[in-house]
């Protein structure tokens, strides 16, 4: 029996014809519409932004090393971690899955030929190409210095760096994931194949669309504030500046009523690959599929509720910040739920030692510290001590690297024999995730000791009793750092020399893996049929063995 | 062992109900997060793939089981949002008996005023033992005023008052830190807070400079700006209400609404006037938008407050005249209300 029910051993040959080859050069790639080449697109562009994110963070932790301001002025530093959030938040993290890996994977899953509006999500990236590039030039011109929540009344009226320029470019990127955001809506609605019903979406597609409803809603809000801050910057109106009859808490209210759920973009799309992760290596159903669905939905509805945690201590109403608190409170909940019932998946499952599902397993360790510590933060009394400390650094990094970069990575190595036919497995993969876990916790574990001690964000200097926990974070980015850097190689050598994986490498279930990796350019050779639940394993002596999968090919 | 340390020093009455529920939830965070990395890692290795083609049981969930843990965690998370809820209530409740500072944030540096007068920049002085509260603005940009050890902070605004207050429990040297991003020296906008026995406080007050106090200051600044040829202060109206025992008191405004005149009010109603108009009086008052200093309007603002019903405005009332118009809110209000009443009916 060469050719095993999930197996990993047979032979495969690499596939003649697929989207990569489909067409050539460089306007075939630029003019594309082909939701996996505009994955390609992103791909490349969202690794280039996080590439410089992650060297102002260097920068950062290296100042840091010592208690005086020795590296860079007082004005540099502030815009090294202004650029590192900027870089790192609206041109990777809030990317970073949906345009990449749901660009590619919503149209495969769902059994579609491509997205609903292929321009529309080549538009998208040209969107980001624009925006980002603003930013690019304004790093260029010298950055700009306001932190990337761009509080008032600093940032209109006492900021002297490219302020204006980065807004500009932070709104024209929003109108590139309004585009992703109405595309996978409209895809998941109306492209989905015959016997693809609602509960037999894989969890990944629940989480995308809970990601797009975010993007839908919240994203204009951030355009119209950026608006708002022009007019007062060029016209004088006093919308936030006190000394024009204006508000400051004002612009807060309304930059966390994006930026809130903009935590809420990076995570959830994590939280559907760690579905489709954790389901391929137990060869398990999720547990309580539909708990996880909706609880995807629930975290993406009453994350619009609690931007105000942002503003307990900025003068809000005290009521208004009970009220905050409370539905803060309530998104623990959803966010529990999944975690227990990704655990509980594990249970009587066939585990699969392999990267992807190493970086599932750090994700569950330190998004639940992540979680439990912004329940910390959710909490009024202990709020009032940690707010702006780096307590709330460490939190928020234990989200954004420890869940939705985890999220990330593992998926990319999930899903990228897919991509490119060939795997990138074996001892670096699985070095390179060891290497980012130790250095992620050495990194930002410290960072909660330094919180409660005290210790503000976004100093330049510090106190002297604060260095030693500092040197340590340091350490573990140098760590990070080299976690980071391997895969590079690796996944790049893999390209040319990886084993050839085969239509399903991982035995997978899910439409994905049913057609040949690289996919053609219209993904399936016939409209793929569904006529089983999401992640069904048959065993292997059951009658029907050769076919994983959640669906049958038609032909 | 350690030559660093692991946790802050606890220097006031509110920081140890801080750190009960620091220790708590800590406890809770270190609890579940054992139990999940525990659980997954005996499972991963229990259930770890031995055979190419094994499948996992299908095992669909558990209807039962989503419950338990939806609704534990719900219990966990309302007993801390109550607890929470119950802790930050003392930390934003001002005591009205408190000493009462007043602090301007610019950038890069912290003004304070003591209640006699005496100013310091980055220094803050505090007797042990005494409620104190700290009435803060800023001059341009958000600040934010912290105190590690005593697990207070309060943003600072421009345009508005904000409070805080702490009562020291031990004598000390502790941190000042600015935490709201404030430009370029924003990590040098920290101080010394410096808490002192109450006799050698009282040392430290003689030993010092002492200007006019913030009451004296702001009379001045009333006559200087000739607020008294429209605003008595002594209980008869002018063509502006009378601001004799007002502060803090309940007025009804031109358009029906109801505000009480907090010290965010007296300032507003100072630099634009026109925004909320007492019932039964013209607009006729100018605007002092950017005429009189951050720290002056605080002057003001503090002689307002110090009218209580038997304020001599003619005297030259320096230490505990603040206290003086806390202590009769009553009968001021009362004052006041026979005013309205009065002004309305011309």
């Amino acid at each position: 029996m060469s050719q095993t029910t999930h197996g990993t051993t047979a032979e495969h040959e690499f596939p003649k014809e697929h989207y990569l080859n489909a067409a050539h050069g460089w306007k075939s790639w630029l003019l594309t519409t082909d939701h996996k080449r505009i994955c390609i697109l992103y791909l490349i562009s969202v690794s280039v932004f996080f590439a410089i994110g992650g060297m102002y963070a260097g920068m950062i932790r290296l100042e840091l090393v010592t208690p005086e301001g020795d590296l860079f002025q007082p004005d540099t530093y502030n815009r090294v971690f202004t650029m590192h959030a900027v870089m790192m938040i609206f041109f990777f993290l809030i990317p970073s899955i949906p345009a990449t890996l749901g660009n590619f994977f919503i149209p495969l899953m769902i059994g579609a030929k491509d997205v609903a509006f292929p321009k529309l999500n080549l538009a998208s990236w040209y969107m980001y190409l624009m925006g980002s590039s603003l930013a690019l030039f304004a790093l260029f011109k010298g950055g700009v210095d306001t932190g990337w929540t761009f509080y008032t009344p600093f940032s209109t009226t006492y900021s002297n760096s490219y302020v204006s320029t980065v807004a500009v470019g932070i709104f024209i990127n929003g109108f590139s994931s309004i585009f992703t955001g109405v595309n996978f809506m409209a895809t998941i609605h109306r492209m989905r194949a015959p016997g693809m019903t609602w509960f037999r979406l894989p969890l990944f597609i629940w989480a995308h669309y809970a990601t797009s409803l975010i993007m839908v809603l919240g994203t204009p809000v951030l355009a119209i504030t950026i608006l708002l801050v022009g007019m007062e910057r060029l016209f004088k109106f006093g919308f936030f500046d006190p000394a024009l009859g204006g508000d400051p808490v004002l612009f807060q209210h309304l930059f966390w009523f994006y930026s809130h759920p903009a935590v809420y973009i990076m995570i959830l799309p994590s939280m559907g690959v760690m579905s489709e992760i954790i389901a391929t290596f137990t060869r398990k159903p999720i547990f309580g599929y539909h708990f996880v669905a909706f609880s995807s939905m629930g975290i993406a509805i009453i994350g619009f509720l609690v931007w105000g945690h942002h503003l307990f201590l900025s003068s809000q109403s005290v009521y208004a910040s009970l009220v905050f608190s409370f539905l803060t409170m309530l998104v623990a909940v959803p966010s529990a739920v999944k975690v227990f019932n990704w655990g509980a998946t594990l249970y009587r499952g066939s585990i699969a030692y392999t990267t992807p599902m190493f970086y599932a397993l750090g994700f569950l360790g330190l998004f639940t510290i992540g979680g439990l510590t912004g329940v910390m933060l959710g909490t009024l009394g202990l709020d009032i001590h940690m707010h702006d400390t780096y307590f709330v650094v460490a939190h928020f990094h234990y989200i954004m690297v420890g869940g939705a970069l985890f999220g990330y990575l593992g998926g990319l190595h999930f899903y990228w024999p897919k991509m490119f036919g060939r795997s990138a497995r074996g001892f670096f993969p699985h070095l390179s995730a060891l290497l980012i876990f130790v250095g992620f916790n050495l990194t930002f574990f410290p960072q909660f000791i330094l919180g409660y001690l005290g210790m503000p964000r976004r100093y330049h200097v510090y106190p002297e009793e604060f260095q030693v926990l500092n040197v340590m974070s340091t350490a573990g980015a140098t760590v990070l750092a080299i976690g980071y850097a391997l895969p590079v190689f690796y996944m790049i050598w893999s390209l040319k020399r990886g084993e050839i994986a085969g239509p399903n490498p991982w035995g997978a279930s899910g439409l994905e893996w049913q057609t040949q990796s690289p996919p053609i350019l219209h993904n399936f050779e016939s409209m793929p049929v569904v006529t089983e639940d999401p992640y069904t394993y048959h065993p292997p002596a059951q009658e029907g063995a050769g076919q994983p999968a959640a669906a049958h090919s038609a032909s | 062992m350690l030559d660093f340390p692991l946790f802050p020093e606890s220097a006031s009455t509110f920081a140890p109900k801080v750190d009960a529920l620091y220790f708590f939830t800590l406890a809770l965070t270190a609890f579940f997060t054992l139990l999940i990395f525990a659980a997954v890692l005996f499972m991963f290795v229990k259930y770890r793939r031995t055979e190419e083609n094994q499948v996992g049981d299908p095992i669909h969930g558990s209807t039962l089981l989503e419950i338990i843990w939806s609704v534990i965690p719900f219990l966990i998370v309302m007993l801390l949002f109550f607890w929470g809820a119950q802790v930050f209530w003392v930390g934003v409740s001002i005591p009205e008996d408190a000493r009462e500072y007043l602090v301007t944030g610019k950038q890069w540096m912290w003004k304070i005023q003591h209640p006699e007068g005496h100013r310091e920049i980055n220094t803050l002085h505090v007797p042990i033992g005494e409620k104190i509260k700290l009435t803060m603005t800023s001059e341009d940009v958000i600040h934010s005023f912290f105190i590690p050890a005593f697990r207070v902070k309060q943003d600072v605004l421009p345009g508005r008052y904000t409070q805080l207050w702490f009562e020291a429990t031990k004598t000390g040297e502790y941190h000042l830190f600015c935490t709201e991003y404030c430009g370029a020296e924003h990590s040098q906008m920290i101080g010394t807070v410096t808490v002192m026995e109450k006799d050698e406080y009282q040392d430290w007050l003689a030993g010092g400079i002492v200007g006019s106090s913030p009451v004296a200051s702001g009379e001045e600044l009333f006559q200087q700006y000739a607020c008294n040829t429209c605003h008595e202060n002594s209980g008869d109206t002018l063509r502006g209400p009378s601001l004799k025992g007002i502060a803090g008191n309940a007025v009804t405004l031109a358009d029906g609404a109801s505000v009480n005149r907090d010290e965010n009010y007296l300032r507003e109603s100072i630099v634009r006037p026109s925004s909320k108009m007492v019932a039964g009086y013209q607009n006729l008052m100018p605007t002092y938008q950017g005429q009189i200093t951050e720290e002056g309007l605080s002057h003001l603002v503090a002689y307002i407050k110090s009218l209580g019903s038997e304020a001599d405005a003619n005297e030259n009332s320096g230490h505990g005249s603040s206290d003086h118009g806390e202590s009769h809110d009553d009968e001021a209000a009362d004052a006041e209300s026979t005013e309205s009443t009065e002004a309305s009916a011309e």
